[in-house]
């Protein structure tokens, strides 16, 4: 047993934020009180002094990306788990398109297997909507559901077929597995590495316009409507999408939205001199794209941010921009940065936790993500004031390749649980 | 011209002596970061060469027991054969290399050409590749200077300073002129570097194309843009074409290469809304009939494109000598 005492409690399910202690039992959490400490604790209980600290649940990440298998020299399941529990990241899903793509039940058996083995955060597996993420026919959804995956999609790959994408819609709703889809055209984001706009324009780079990404949107909440599916659009990142997803909620269209960390943090500026640390996909867009996804996310609109780790290594980002390799590493610095926008005064913090924690859980069907008695004891302890440098090199991914090399940041984790077990523990003290 | 060549040489010496000097940025990779000083004084430094060049005697010791490489991941006839010509004229030794792109990937080929490269110690690096950003990402994994020879559809500095001495040349200034510039604006990097260069200038910039063929957010360059060829050059007092790749001309970007012609090909009845003194310039290499009609090209009473071909060797040797300048300085 474990109790974390004179902690502020910080819980988005219930709304709760305030003093608050948390007894931690066979994996549970077994009490929870609203006062600083608990009273006549047995003496076998090993307790932790939060010294004011925030203990709130672990954050759920919806979309990360693994090199394993098939790409492994980018990152492991063992790094990514390593990473993920460093930033207090207690639960993730990793995407279908790996190499092999995980498009069957053995693959989605697999990363389990290999997960539980390796035993530090949960980690759950996206399967493949279409064999081989090639858009073309059905994956085997209802075995890979059997098999413990949490929803369909084919990361970065998009379903082109309309058609095809109407049936995976039909046939995965009959399972009651959501949707995942990145809203991008094909044509219109053909050959492109950034924002079209004016930056692209003097850079001399081909720039994909936002209605790349409305155009696909409105497809897939039509098909959703159509189908009845449940939708989980995959990191918005113009603000004229918003509108239409607005709409489509009004009209009852079962769809969910996801922002990057990145696209709340970034606008396509910060590439500068073409540096292929921002080349990320979908692109950077414009300031006001990013007030104004802030801003939805804030009103609700967008549901869940993601880190969208999406680690590659040196050799696939020294290149020339429009050659380097899209993508992001994330998991560890998530919560820093989302607490940016807690410091700046933009989103309320109880309602940034909710983005990472109860909604992305119930999402996927996961009792993580609150803290409440008889939860899973999936939580963390931050200090949310601590200033932190990031330094890329340091990170525990594999690949190094963050956007957020050298950014002051404040919040840090101090202490991160999965199941009752410590698998973090910053290395000084508070 | 005329006379005893080597008094010539050696007065010429002496007025290139005198406008050299150290470059003022570690490599040329764009406009940007180039001071109006800093291009009068590049300029200045061409005019000088330009008299070497018509000299008998061509050569100058400026660069002696320097190595100069030209690194060209996309083929190049004129640029490079421009800036051997001016490497060698200076005393440098100069190598070419093309590396064969289709082989390797193009990116694992520039880093994994860097890192040979330095081994090989040049001082100075010419360098052309396809992707936007290239000399600027290899400037940083080399330790010589770097010219940028053309990236992309990003920039190609030399053309546009060459492009600025052959204006200055037949006007006698470029402050207060309108210049057009006409074409697959788009994918060009001597667009792109001429817009910011006769800005910085103080010309008058136009920019005409189909509008297929003109970059997103070109209307916040600063310059005025036409999608009319004939009202886009009128009154203008230089109308510099741009070359365009027939296989943009396939349905893809625009219909078809006569209605090309039709709307934004150069003609002398178009030319004639232009100022009555007006000049025409093309980088090269033209596509006469399709961008250009043989009749304006070749006409010596309006085409600046030889002067453009001869600048180009005058500009070369100017930028290599300031570059090599800074080397001296700085060893």
């Amino acid at each position: 047993m474990r109790a974390f005492v004179n902690a502020r409690l910080v819980d988005p399910a219930s709304g709760y934020d305030g003093p608050g202690a948390v007894l931690v039992k066979e994996g549970l959490v077994f009490d929870l009180v609203q006062r600083p400490g608990f009273e006549g604790l047995a003496e076998d209980v090993e307790v932790t002094d939060c010294g004011g600290a925030m203990l709130c649940p672990g954050l759920v990440d919806l979309r990360v990306k693994s090199g394993e298998p098939g790409a492994e020299p980018k990152e492991t399941l063992k790094s990514l788990a390593r990473a993920a529990a460093a930033g207090g990241v207690t639960s993730v899903v990793v995407q279908a398109d790996t190499s092999p793509a995980i498009d069957e039940p053995a693959m989605v058996d697999f990363v389990l297997r290999r997960a539980r083995h390796i035993g530090l955060v949960h980690v759950h597996a996206a399967g493949a909507a279409t064999r081989g993420c090639r858009g073309e026919q059905l994956a085997e959804i209802g075995l890979m559901r059997e098999a413990g995956a949490v929803y369909v999609g084919d990361g970065d790959r998009v379903i082109v077929n309309s058609k095809v994408m109407q049936r995976v819609m039909t046939y995965a709703s009959g399972f009651g597995m959501p949707v995942a889809h990145r809203p991008r055209d094909p044509w219109l984001s053909d050959g492109a590495s950034t924002n079209r706009g004016e930056l692209a324009g003097r850079l001399g780079l081909a720039g994909s316009p936002a209605a790349a990404e409305t155009i696909m949107l409105e497809r897939d909440l039509a098909l959703a409507e159509l189908t009845g599916a449940s939708l989980l659009v995959d990191q918005l990142s113009a603000a004229a999408s918003l509108d239409g997803l607005a709409r489509a909620k009004r009209r009852g269209v079962d769809a969910r939205a996801t922002v990057s960390i990145n696209h709340l943090s970034f606008n396509e500026v910060d590439m500068g001199d073409y540096r292929t640390f921002f080349r990320l996909d979908p692109p950077l867009r414009t300031e006001d794209d990013r007030q104004s996804l802030i801003d939805a996310l804030a009103g609700g609109a967008i549901d869940v941010v993601v880190s969208a780790h999406s680690p590659a290594p040196a050799e696939d980002k020294r290149l020339p921009f429009a050659e380097a390799a899209p993508g992001a590493v994330g998991v560890e610095t998530l919560l820093p940065a989302l607490l940016a926008l807690h410091h700046e005064g933009r989103v309320p913090l109880l309602d940034l936790l909710r983005a990472v924690t109860v909604r992305p859980a119930e999402m996927i069907g996961s009792a993580a993500g609150r803290l409440g008695k008889g939860a899973p004891a999936d939580l963390i302890l931050v200090d949310v004031h601590a200033p932190v440098v990031v330094d890329a090199d340091r990170l525990l991914s594999k690949s190094k390749n963050s956007p957020f090399d050298g950014r002051r940041l404040q919040g840090r984790v101090l202490l991160t649980m999965v199941g009752g077990r410590v698998v973090h523990e910053a290395a000084e003290g508070r | 011209m005329n006379g005893a060549p080597d008094i010539e040489t050696s007065g010429l010496e002496t007025t290139i002596r005198e406008h050299l000097f150290p470059f003022p940025l570690p490599h040329l990779l764009g406009i940007q970061g180039l001071a109006p000083p800093h291009v009068e004084a590049l300029l200045d430094l061409g005019e000088a060469f330009t008299g070497l060049n018509r000299a008998r005697e061509k050569t100058l010791g400026l660069l002696r027991g320097r190595t100069l490489v030209n690194l060209f991941f996309e083929p190049s006839t004129r640029t490079q054969s421009s800036f051997e010509l001016a490497g060698r004229r200076l005393g440098a030794d100069v190598i070419n290399m093309s590396p064969r792109t289709s082989a390797m990937t193009k990116g694992e080929t520039l880093i994994d050409t860097a890192v040979t490269l330095n081994a090989m110690k040049p001082d100075l690096l010419v360098v052309r590749h396809s992707a936007s950003g290239a000399a600027a990402l290899l400037s940083q994994k080399v330790g010589c200077a770097v010219i940028n020879a053309g990236d992309g559809w990003h920039e190609h500095p030399s053309q546009a300073l060459l492009d600025a001495l052959t204006i200055r040349r037949a006007f006698g200034r470029i402050e207060g002129l309108t210049v057009a510039i006409c074409g697959d604006v788009l994918h060009s990097r001597v667009a792109r570097s001429n817009v910011a260069l006769l800005s910085l200038m103080g010309a008058r910039v136009r920019v005409i194309g189909p509008p297929t063929l003109l970059p997103s957010g070109v209307d916040r360059w600063g310059v005025e843009v036409h999608r009319d060829l004939r009202e886009g050059i009128r009154g203008v007092d230089v109308v510099m074409m741009l070359r365009l790749q027939l296989e943009r001309m396939d349905g893809g970007f625009v219909p078809s290469q006569r209605e090309y012609f039709r709307y934004w090909g150069l003609d002398a009845e178009k030319l004639r809304s232009a100022a009555p003194h007006a000049k025409v310039m093309h980088p090269g290499p033209m596509n006469r009939g399709v961008e250009i009609d043989s009749v304006v090209a070749d006409d010596p009473a309006v085409s600046l494109i030889q002067d453009q071909v001869e600048m180009g060797v005058a500009m070369r040797m100017a930028i290599l000598a300031s570059l090599a300048a800074r080397l001296e300085g700085g060893a």
